[in-house]
């Protein structure tokens, strides 16, 4: 078994357009979310989210790039971008054929779907652009990374709604770790801010009309935010004998389904997820941390997770950090994994921990540490980072500090 | 009344029971509506009555609109349309 490293990691969010922007923005406690801009939005009960300001896509791309990149690939190609340049890998030879890109979303193109669903049912229209299909398609944003960067291995799209970037990290460090692959280029993205994908969210009655405030007794439901986090996964030896900068270790990973209920989390799958992480890292519970929550503000999860981490860690629950930077960024759905997975890394690299903002009363069932409101310095080896999806398919991955 | 038995209607179907069984009394909990059950429930009455229900599952009991009985909704259906004017 290789062991497997971060070497490279690039974002684009509603808090920043880079990761030492977001990482900074997380240790102010900074709050993405605001009024949500976007054609019809008067026509929504929900007005606000974590939407991604300043991203000029006509300066970065070119117009046929633009007729081909949807904005969840608009974001992933930025966000490869600084992840790849920060690894300083060049895919070319074997390295190239062995190298693959595995993203997670859960909607792929939702905004070419709603603007060309505008065009021919409500403006009557008989004619839509050549490149719908290859605009909206879920795998198009790894597609074009893998034309990008001439990565030609193993390369595929995953969609387990909220856990999709999880489940994707998650394959791509099981392709590392056996052998497989050398590196892979991996996270997610999402892009559902706009009216046709605020408004079938709108519909389940679960999002805030003011603020995500997970954990929190009077927190009344999850926002929606968008962007990428795109990583470099790299076989340790492989990133040592480059002298490559390490950011941490990807030390585990384990998946469970529920089985159960089609949108209710269930304490057990979420439990035996954590612990079947913990146990393929071989880490003992009591060596986590920081666990950087699912925690999406809504009643039923954040009792739900709770409760998980009550059941795996026991006594050591009271002593470890957990907190949702959800409250900052939004919940990037599909992206989400791969966002929060930035604030894994600035707690094992830099013994700084993401805050939960917005927290304004305790919440008896959600009894723990949740790092409210302030950031916090501490220095911690190993942390969990969850993500528990609607279907029930929940996907934890284990890192490590090196 | 015809309200109400539009709403009994539309409980009746939620609760995959025959409209008879269903009486102005009956709360969606004993009928073993669920959550999910509740927000579709409350759609259709929106879609019916042509009506804004103010409801968020985070905070079931927060919302000015009494969604526990078909009474309780038949008053809450008759105040937004006393509203709509």
């Amino acid at each position: 078994m290789k062991r497997v490293v971060i070497t490279g990691a690039g974002t684009i969010n509603a808090l920043g357009l880079t990761v030492p922007a977001t990482l900074a923005a997380m240790r102010e406690g900074v709050c993405g979310i605001g009024p949500l801009e976007f054609r019809d939005v008067e026509r929504l009960s929900i007005r606000i989210g974590g939407q991604v300001k300043g991203f000029d896509a006509d300066t970065r791309y070119t117009r046929q790039q633009i007729s081909l990149y949807d904005r969840f690939t608009q974001f992933t190609l930025a966000a490869a971008a600084e992840a790849i340049a920060q690894s300083g890998l060049t895919f070319s030879g074997a390295l190239a054929e062995k190298s693959g890109v595995v993203l997670g979303t859960a909607g792929g193109g939702v905004s070419t779907w709603d603007d060309n669903y505008r065009a021919v049912y409500e403006e009557g229209k008989n004619r839509v652009h050549p490149f719908v299909v290859p605009k909206l398609m879920n795998n198009a944003a790894a597609s074009h990374v893998s034309m990008e960067y001439n990565l030609r291995g193993p390369s595929f799209t995953v969609s387990t709604a909220c856990a999709s970037s999880n489940h994707a990290m998650a394959q791509a460090f099981a392709m590392i770790r056996s052998g497989m692959a050398p590196a892979m280029v991996t996270g997610g993205s999402e892009s559902m801010l706009c009216f046709g994908g605020v408004k079938a969210w709108e519909g389940l009655r679960v999002m805030s009309r003011d603020a995500c405030r997970p954990f929190s007794a009077n927190r009344n439901g999850m926002v929606q935010g968008e962007g990428a986090g795109i990583f470099v996964f790299e076989e340790y030896e492989h990133a040592r004998a480059r002298g490559a900068e390490i950011l941490c270790e990807v030390a585990g990973f384990a998946m469970s389904s529920d089985a159960s209920d089609i949108v209710m989390p269930s304490r057990d799958g979420a439990a035996r997820a954590m612990a079947g992480a913990l146990e393929d890292a071989q880490i003992n519970p009591q060596d986590v941390g920081y666990i950087n929550a699912h925690g999406t503000g809504t009643a039923a999860n954040d009792r739900t997770e709770c409760a998980a981490v009550q059941d795996v860690f026991g006594p050591h629950a009271q002593k470890l950090m957990i907190s949702s930077t959800k409250s900052m960024h939004g919940h990037l759905i599909g992206g989400t994994g791969a966002v929060e997975l930035l604030a894994c890394i600035m707690a094992l690299r830099d013994g700084v921990i993401a805050p939960t903002i917005g927290y304004q009363q305790p919440d008896p069932d959600c009894a723990l540490d949740v790092v409210p409101n302030e950031t916090r310095d501490a220095k911690v080896s190993v942390v969990l980072t969850n993500t528990f999806a609607f279907g029930g398919m929940n996907a934890v991955i284990a890192l490590r500090r090196v | 009344m015809q309200i109400e038995s539009q709403v009994i209607e539309i409980i009746a179907q939620q609760a995959m029971l025959d409209p008879a069984d269903v009486t102005p009394d009956s709360t969606l909990s004993e009928l073993g509506i669920d959550s999910m059950g509740v927000v579709e429930s409350i759609f259709a009455i929106e879609e019916t009555f042509d009506i804004s229900v103010s409801f968020n599952a985070n905070q079931p009991d927060a919302s000015d609109f009494d969604i526990s009985s078909v009474a309780s909704i038949v008053a809450g259906i008759q105040r937004l349309k006393a509203e709509q004017g």
